[in-house]
């Protein structure tokens, strides 16, 4: 693929990675910090797909379409994963009522 | 000129998953937290896998990078769906200029105050899990 905007587009690639890094310190500041239990399983659900894109972004920069198999892999087990947390955090609290949970805004 | 378009697909897509990262980091509720992640966030990774769709000249690749984009729209909404319900079920506080529950005053709820702790009460609750 080396044509008429080939140095562009390694410079895209470049970029797109640092975005995608920087999305992920953020969301990791969210999953440490978050007040809530919810909150850190959002953040855990959004790093999910920052690392489905970053696979994706690396599928164009090493040309291995390998890549998009392991993106797809991710994208179902973090599903999954995003999934029977919520369901665990919204039983765990129902098997005990009596305790309030604390959870600043 | 592919290249010129996977590279500008692939910064709007970069751009809008740091724009969700900024929003789960900055917004003050855990709902519109969910807000961020699930739009943005989402379409920030349809953006990049559809990059690599167009970039690939091989068919076979380009199908399975548009079916990880399907599969990612797909699931979202469940997910947030079943977060968010798990969100309010467990009494998370909103934001405090919270104006507008509609769940709680379908359970007839409507001297609640904006951002009370929420969660459901006895009688209202129509899931069983």
């Amino acid at each position: 693929m080396t044509g008429v905007g080939s140095g562009f587009l390694e410079t895209a690639v470049t970029i797109t990675m640092g975005l995608l890094l920087v999305g992920g310190l953020l969301g990791s500041i969210r999953l440490i910090r978050g007040p809530g239990h919810a909150d850190r399983i959002v953040a855990l659900d959004m790093i999910s797909t920052l690392v489905v894109s970053l696979l994706a972004v690396t599928a164009i920069d090493e040309g291995a379409a390998v890549y998009l198999d392991v993106a797809i892999a991710y994208a179902l087990i973090a599903y999954l994963g995003t999934i029977s947390l919520a369901r665990y955090l919204q039983r765990f609290h129902k098997n005990q009522s009596g305790q309030e949970e604390v959870d600043e805004p | 000129m592919i290249a010129i378009l996977t590279g500008i697909l692939l910064l709007c897509g970069g751009t809008l998953a740091a724009a969700a990262a900024l929003g789960i980091v900055r917004l003050p509720d855990t709902f519109m937290r969910m807000h961020a992640s699930t739009k943005a966030g989402t379409l920030g990774a349809g953006l990049i896998l559809l990059a690599v769709a167009i970039h690939t000249p091989d068919t076979g690749v380009a199908l399975r990078a548009l079916l990880t984009s399907l599969f990612l729209l797909l699931t979202a909404p469940v997910s947030a769906h079943i977060v968010g319900r798990a969100a309010y079920h467990i009494g998370t506080r909103m934001w405090q200029k919270t104006w507008k529950d509609d769940l709680a005053e379908a359970c007839g709820l409507d001297d609640v105050p904006p951002g009370h702790p929420g969660g459901i009460p006895e009688g209202c609750d129509s899931s069983d899990n």
